[in-house]
């Protein structure tokens, strides 16, 4: 017997108890909990608000904006924080990066993690924000790019386009999303709470994570 | 379990001597209380905790009561989405096959994000008779690995020590592994969190091989998900050529969305957090992006044997959030080295007697360390009845029984050194079965209680050295009762 | 309106006090209360220590000594918990190793009758005040099985506040186990020492004259603890705070 066969004919042996006939669904599972958590709908504008409030609880920088202002401040934000180079997902609209002054590395398959940790800053849009959380979530789309690209640079400008990307929630997100994507959920930038259990932020991910609201 | 544990003291042994460290004791109280508080403010936040407890509960139960089928299913997802999946019926195959698998890459170094299943297995000390140096890459299983210490907690290994030692541990011996840190480190949290960003870096940007745990597997996409903080899972998830993740097969939940269950229950219990900085989806391979090789190793290791267990078999539910360990008032005395195991707290006292079984001096000893105060099952977001499984344990240890150990029934025979107390439990409940014997009993302790000493001695000082004890009353309430209400019932 | 007093063995034999004021509280609000004669202990030692089967002939005896009446009071959250939680889960044991039903009949006919005294006040008499006073600052710790498993709330407290001359002063970490904990108390003594000696620290900060608490055999380990420290807090028994009148003062 291998090791599959017998790990799977102990469970069989240890769950003896369980009727021969019941099937997974009949058992309960209840689902009455909440797919969206406060009172009553939302407006779009309160949902942005809370998704704002939420990201900078957890330290992300919120800016706002439209498409018109996002190539403005873009550059702005770049400006400020010395970004010299910037490394984009290959399907990022060319234009928002157009008032920057920057050395753009487009992300290809070649381009290897040393290179990327010499790159100041990343850009991407994103699949879906989560309101109630601050979460922002990746899945690898034109406009996103491979998981590194997100990850070793120490800068991160995030925009999410308002209402269009926005959920209230965790089950909302769940649905919206591909499981077969690589996912990435990031809340805030990367911290830690292993000294004293006490929330640090800035270890491996990006220290900076700048998120900007798009909204017409 | 892992060797380091072999010949660990009795657990009340291990805890007094804990009890008596006052950094120690420092340490952990102003750990646990600072977690303790936000993780209530942070499930106060959702309105309807209980339902999605209730939830993971069901979710849990459900997959734990089909667990074969799930794992079928899970295989055949991961294989269609281009993963190697492999069995592993205990701790030395796990070991056997991850070896095997990193020496057939040619590399001699991995780098590992934080997995309770591989410090269970031993996986690093496996690697290294191997020749494979295996770099811990969480903060605080660092702090672990460079300090040549054990990890005392679940979610922060290294919670028994202060920013002051972690400094020093730092500016000694990060110099041994690789990048030194930095002159002049001090002690605050942010220097030292920056110290072990630039120690790491150098490793993960070269890293080919990665190792991993994960904290749910979703059966219908072949999913598998980790969550985490710091950015070091997602470093070892994404940069390396190869990935093998070592997974619990207890791990496996039926579908996508019940995701939506645990991704809220588990942030807010474990860091408290509305959700974590970082959580890492990935199913199979993907072209182009991450590893392009990975494997899946399901670890049985006394998993099965915990599920033949009716009752027992509710620890399996766990989602290793640790917040029964930061409201434990046994834990934050003790510490999490007295429990002699990789699962220290309420938790580990009842998953570890039941994965290595109670046949040691500590595994006997576990479910006896707690005063069945109840602060465990209501924290816990899988609602795991903790005080019921350690009594269910404790029967287990004094009166034996059937159980299942590496898939076999056998018949335990009660633990050593319990015959005493059995003798004198007998003797109780015979006294108590028979309330003459019962007032006879309490007329004569009356009659002596002038004599009575202030302090026992022998097994009785346990409880004088620190407890006046009570007087012994003129008469007991029965005698008072027949003497006031004579024959009256 | 049928009910009997389960004193419990720890109150029997070490606290008759505790079982007297239950009784004249009750009988004060019109109960008449009945003694059976052929109770004992609950069998929550053997039980907790995991001696199950020491346990079975404890839970016939409960069920046949309580049979014809249908209040069962007790002065301990534990031993309600005891049989609330418990009883069941040693008849359904019983019964899966295939000796019948016959306690699982009788755990059910227990659990449903069996009040822990502030339960059975505020919840069946529909009290809040009962005429008490008790010229004095308190501090009360909520027992960890009343607190979690009986689920017991504000009750004690709702009690207590009713009660005249009483002054009640907040116990910080109230809701923290005292380490007591029955055999855990000397199988762990250091760890039950330790939290012990805590508790007994947050109650001497209240400044409280004497600390309550629903379970004399907690306030055995705090009082013991206490007088250890040399510490001049009296420990007393919820029941007999409610017991006392100004007629009748606590003596």
């Amino acid at each position: 017997m291998n090791s599959r066969e017998r790990v799977l004919a102990r469970v069989r042996r240890a769950l003896a108890d369980v009727p021969r006939e019941e099937r997974p669904r009949d058992f309960p599972v209840p689902r009455d909990y909440l797919r969206r958590h406060g009172d009553g709908e939302r407006s779009a504008a309160r949902t942005a608000a809370l998704l704002a409030g939420n990201l900078a609880d957890y330290r992300a920088v919120v800016h706002r904006t439209s498409t018109a202002g996002l190539p403005g401040l873009l550059a702005r934000l770049l400006a400020e924080h010395g970004s010299r180079s910037v490394v984009l997902p290959p399907g990022l609209p060319p234009e928002w990066l157009a008032a920057a002054d920057v050395t753009v590395v487009r992300d290809r398959e070649t381009v290897t993690p040393a290179e990327l940790d010499a790159v100041d800053t990343v850009v991407t849009g994103c699949a879906v924000a989560i309101a109630e959380t601050g979460t922002l979530v990746l899945d690898g789309g034109p406009d996103q790019g491979r998981r590194r690209i997100t990850l070793v640079p120490d800068h991160h400008l995030c925009v999410v386009r308002v209402p269009g990307q926005v959920v209230d929630s965790v089950p909302q997100a769940l649905e919206r999303l591909d499981p077969a994507r690589p996912l990435t959920w990031i809340s805030g930038p990367s911290a830690t709470s292993d000294i004293e259990l006490d929330r640090v932020e800035g270890v491996h991910g990006p220290r900076t994570l700048e998120v900007i609201l798009v909204e017409d | 379990m892992s060797g380091t544990y072999l010949g660990m003291p009795a657990f009340p042994k291990a805890a007094r001597e804990a009890v008596h460290d006052q950094t120690l004791r420092g340490n952990l109280r102003h750990a646990t209380r600072t977690i303790r508080d936000k993780r209530a403010r942070a499930v106060a936040e959702l309105e309807d905790w209980p339902a999605l407890r209730a939830a993971g509960r069901a979710v849990k139960d459900r997959t734990l009561r089909h667990l074969d089928r799930y794992l079928v299913q899970l295989e055949e997802a991961v294989t269609a989405a281009g993963g190697i999946v492999h069995w592993a019926a205990d701790a030395d195959e796990a070991n056997r096959i991850v070896t095997h698998l990193v020496k057939a890459t040619g590399e001699s170094e991995v780098v590992k994000v934080k997995s309770m299943a591989t410090q269970e297995i031993g996986l690093n000390e496996a690697l290294e008779a191997e020749g494979i140096r295996a770099y811990e890459t969480d903060l605080a299983e660092l702090i672990v690995q460079l300090g040549e210490d054990r990890p005392s907690h679940i979610l922060v290994p290294a919670i028994h020590r202060n920013r002051g030692e972690i400094r020093d541990i730092f500016a000694r011996t990060m110099g041994e592994w690789g990048r030194p840190a930095p002159d002049g480190l001090t002690d605050s949290p942010a220097e030292l969190a920056e110290a072990a960003r630039l120690h790491l870096r150098e490793k993960f940007l070269r890293a080919k091989v990665g190792i991993s745990g994960a904290n749910f597997m979703v059966a219908e996409t072949g999913t598998l998900v980790v969550v985490e903080s710091e950015g070091n899972g997602r470093m070892c998830l994404t940069l390396p050529e190869t990935l093998i993740s070592v997974v619990g097969i207890e791990k496996v939940v039926p579908t996508w969305q019940d995701l939506e269950v645990f991704l809220q229950l588990l942030p807010r219990s474990s860091t408290a957090e509305r959700m974590n900085p970082y959580t890492s989806t990935w199913t199979g391979t993907t072209d182009g992006d991450g590893p392009q090789t990975f494997h899946l190793v399901l670890l049985d290791n006394g998993r099965t044997d915990t599920l033949a267990d009716e009752v027992g078999r509710q620890a399996l539910r766990c989602i290793r959030c640790s917040a029964c360990l930061n409201v434990c008032p046994v834990y934050e005395r003790a510490g999490g080295h007295a429990y002699g195991s990789v699962y220290p707290g309420p938790i580990g006292a009842i998953l570890s007697p039941q994965l290595r079984g109670t046949q040691t001096e500590i595994d006997a000893s576990l479910p006896y360390a707690s005063s069945l105060c109840g602060a465990c099952y209501e924290v816990c977001p899988v609602a795991i009845d903790i005080p019921e499984v350690l009594v269910h344990l404790r029967e287990r240890v004094v009166e034996g029984g059937e159980v299942t150990r590496r898939g076999v029934r056998v018949t335990l025979k009660p633990a050593k050194g319990h015959a005493a107390e059995r003798a004198a439990m007998r003797a109780a409940r015979w006294t108590l079965d028979h309330p003459g014997a019962l007032r006879a009993g309490q007329r004569l302790a009356a009659r002596t209680r002038r004599v009575h000493p202030q302090r026992l001695p022998g097994p009785g000082r346990a409880w004088s050295d620190t407890r006046a004890l009570p007087e012994v009353p003129e008469e007991s309430f029965r005698h008072w009762w027949q003497r006031t209400r004579g024959g009256a019932r | 309106m049928r009910v009997a007093l389960f004193v419990t063995c720890v109150n029997d034999t070490l606290y008759p006090r505790t079982g007297r004021a239950v009784v004249s509280l009750l009988e004060r609000l019109g109960v008449e209360v009945a003694f059976p004669q052929a109770q004992s202990c609950c069998g929550q030692p053997h039980f907790n220590t995991g001696y199950r089967h020491e346990t079975e002939p404890l839970v016939r005896r409960f069920d046949a000594a309580f049979r014809e009446y249908e209040y069962v009071v007790t002065p301990s959250g534990s031993c309600a918990a005891m049989v609330r939680d418990n009883y069941p889960r040693i008849g359904a044991k019983a019964a899966a190793e295939g000796r019948g039903r016959a306690l699982a009949e009788a755990a059910a006919r227990s659990v449903p009758k069996t009040y822990e005294l502030t339960e059975f006040l505020v919840d069946v008499l529909g009290v809040t005040d009962v005429g008490a006073y008790f010229p004095h600052t308190v501090t009360y710790h909520p027992t960890c099985h009343g607190l979690r498993v009986l689920g017991l709330r504000d009750r004690p407290r709702r009690l207590l506040e009713h009660v005249k001359g009483l002054e009640l002063r907040e116990l910080p970490g109230a809701e923290e186990c005292c380490g007591f904990g029955g055999t855990f108390a000397v199988k762990n003594a250091a760890v039950s020492a330790a939290m012990g000696a805590d508790k007994a620290g947050h109650i001497e900060g209240t400044g409280a004259e004497a600390v309550c608490t629903v379970d004399n055999s907690c306030l055995m380990h705090i009082g013991g603890t206490l007088a250890r420290r040399g510490s001049g807090i009296r420990p007393v028994h919820l029941a007999e705070i409610l017991a006392a009148t100004e007629e009748e003062p606590y003596a």
